[in-house]
C-alpha cells in the first residue's frame, strides 16, 4: 500500500507517495529527479548512493522511503546551491576526479567530517572516505584536496 | 535493481503495539532499525516478510545511559552513537575500539549494535567484545520482559534465542570496577566494508583475570574458557603468551570461506591473540597503543 511521505530535500518539502519497497535512492533519482546520488553496488559496499540524512552520510541505497517522513535530506545539488563549497572548489583544484561517479558520495562523506572534525588528520580522511570506492583516482588527489581545506571550515555549506 | 518483494510497512509507537503486531503476523513479520542488514535480505530474496514493522518511532529505545554500574545501549544506538559517546569512551573502551572497525561511516551512521546481534552472522564485531564484557540482552514479549545472557543469545549462524514476537529494547554491559585494560583485534581485507576473517576479544582485569572471545571462527562469536583458565592469576609474558596460543586450536573451528581460507585463520589467530593480550594487558597498565589504533 502506497503511503504518503513529506521529505526536506535541498531545503525545500517534497511530497511523495511511495510503496514500502521503494529505496531512497530510487525515489531520489526516479520520482524527485535528483540524479546525484549514483546506482553503484546497491548493498552499501561503494557509498556512490550516499547522502546526508539529518546531517549524517548514509547510503540511500539501504534505506526505504518510507522510513524517513518529516526528515532533511542533502545532495549534492543543495551543497552547491548558492555557488560551490570551498571543499569542491579543492577538488576542481587538485583534479580530484576522473570519471565522477564516486564524486558525490565522496564529496557529501567529506563535507561530513569536516563539519563534525574541522582539522582531520590523513589518517582520519582516509578512515572517513574508506567506505567510497573511487575506481579512477587511487584515492590520492581526492585526500590531498580534502587536507588542503582541514581547518578552514571548507566542509560549510555557503549562504 | 528495485525491490522486487512487496509487504506492508508498520511503525508502532509503543512497545507494546509493536509486540502485539509481531504476535499477530509471527514469522511474517520483520523488524527494522536501521536496514543495513534487512534492506539487502529484502532485494536479494533473502527475506521475504508480508510485514517490516519499523521500531524508530518507539520512544525510549535511543540512548545510552550509564546507571548503577551498567552501561545501557538502547536497541536504537547506533555505532556512530557508541563512537561518540563519551560514556563508551570512558568506561566501555573496547566498544569504542570495535565499533571503529564497523564497515564505514555512511553505515555506521545508521546500523545499531542490536541489529548486528539480531542478524547474528558469525563474523559479527559485536559479538565477542559483549562476550568478554558479559552483557545481557533486555527484550520485551507477550509474556512481558526478560533478559538473555550474551552466553545464550547466539544458538547457531544467524539464529539467536529471542523469540519471533520478542524484541530487544536494549543491551546492557556490567561496567568493569576500578581499571580494566582491552583490545579489540579484527583481520580484515581492507578498511571500510569488510567483514571479519577472524576477530578476537580481550579483557584484562586487577588481578590478573583475563576475559577473550573470538568471532569469525565458529559457527557463533565464541569465548575461549580454556584461555581464560591457563591465564587466570598469572602476569602476561612471553612464556605465558606462547602457552595461550597453543590453545586457541581447542577453542576455534575455523572454515574457508569467501573472505579466507581456513589454514590461513588458523595461521592467524594465535597471532592476533597474542596482539590482543599484549595491547590489553598494557593499557590495563595505562599504557599501550590508544583504544581505536590499528592492532593488526
Ligand atoms: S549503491 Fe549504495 S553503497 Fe553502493
Ligand atoms: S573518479 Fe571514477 S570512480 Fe572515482
Amino acid at each position: 500500500m502506497k503511503r504518503s511521505i513529506t521529505l526536506n530535500v535541498n531545503g525545500e518539502g517534497r511530497s511523495v507517495d511511495v510503496e514500502p519497497n521503494e529505496t531512497l535512492l530510487e525515489v531520489l533519482r526516479e520520482r524527485l529527479g535528483i540524479k546525484s546520488p549514483k546506482i553503484g553496488c546497491e548493498r552499501g559496499d561503494c557509498g556512490s548512493c550516499t547522502v546526508l540524512l539529518d546531517g549524517r552520510s548514509v547510503r540511500s541505497c539501504l534505506i526505504l522511503a518510507v522510513e524517513l517522513d518529516g526528515h532533511e535530506i542533502v545532495t549534492i545539488e543543495g551543497l552547491s546551491k548558492n555557488g560551490l563549497t570551498e571543499l569542491q572548489q579543492a577538488f576542481i583544484d587538485n583534479n580530484s576526479f576522473q570519471c565522477g561517479f564516486c564524486a558525490p558520495g565522496i564529496m557529501l562523506a567529506a563535507t561530513e567530517l569536516l563539519a563534525r572534525n574541522p582539522s582531520p588528520t590523513e589518517d582520519e580522511v582516509k578512515e572517513a572516505i574508506s567506505g567510497n570506492l573511487c575506481r579512477c583516482t587511487g584515492y590520492e588527489p581526492i585526500v590531498k584536496a580534502v587536507l588542503e581545506v582541514s581547518g578552514k571550515g571548507g566542509g560549510r555549506q555557503n549562504g | 535493481m528495485p525491490i522486487a518483494h512487496e509487504f506492508e510497512y508498520a511503525k508502532p509507537e509503543t512497545i507494546e503495539e509493536a509486540v502485539g503486531i509481531l504476535d499477530k503476523h509471527g514469522s511474517g513479520a520483520q523488524v527494522l532499525a536501521g536496514g543495513t542488514d534487512i534492506v539487502p535480505g529484502l532485494r536479494d530474496g533473502l527475506m521475504k516478510p508480508g510485514l517490516v514493522v519499523d521500531i524508530k518511532g518507539i520512544a525510549g529505545l535511543a540512548g545510552i545511559e550509564h546507571r548503577g554500574n551498567v552501561l545501557r545501549v538502547g536497541a536504537l544506538a547506533t555505532f556512530t552513537d557508541l563512537i561518540e559517546s563519551e560514556l563508551v569512551q570512558e568506561r566501555v573502551p573496547l566498544l569504542y575500539e570495535m565499533a571503529m572497525t564497523v564497515a564505514s561511516v555512511g553505515v555506521r551512521n545508521r546500523a545499531t549494535i542490536t541489529g548486528n546481534i539480531c542478524s547474528a552472522v558469525p563474523s559479527c564485531d559485536s559479538g565477542p567484545v559483549l562476550l568478554v564484557h558479559d552483557a545481557s540482552i533486555d527484550v520485551t514479549g507477550p509474556d512481558g520482559k526478560r533478559v538473555i545472557p550474551i552466553a545464550e543469545w547466539f544458538t547457531g549462524p544467524k539464529t539467536t534465542a529471542l523469540g519471533s514476537a520478542e524484541i530487544v529494547t536494549s543491551v546492557s554491559l556490567p561496567v568493569p570496577q576500578g581499571d580494566h585494560g582491552a583490545a579489540y583485534v579484527k583481520l580484515g581485507r581492507y578498511r571500510g566494508e569488510d567483514l571479519a576473517q577472524a576477530s578476537v576479544a580481550v579483557l584484562a582485569l586487577p588481578d590478573n583475570e583475563y576475559r577473550v572471545a573470538f568471532g569469525a571462527v565458529a559457527p557463533t562469536p565464541v569465548c575461549a574458557p580454556g584461555i581464560e583458565k591457563l591465564l587466570r592469576g598469572k602476569v602476561i609474558d612471553d612464556a605465558l603468551i606462547d602457552d595461550a596460543k597453543k590453545l586457541v586450536a581447542k577453542e576455534t573451528a575455523p572454515i574457508a570461506d569467501i573472505r579466507a581460507s581456513r589454514e590461513y585463520r588458523e595461521h592467524m589467530l594465535p597471532i592476533m591473540l597474542e596482539r590482543g593480550l599484549r595491547a590489553a594487558a598494557a593499557r590495563l597498565g595505562g599504557k599501550g597503543p590508544q583504544y581505536g589504533a590499528t592492532l593488526i
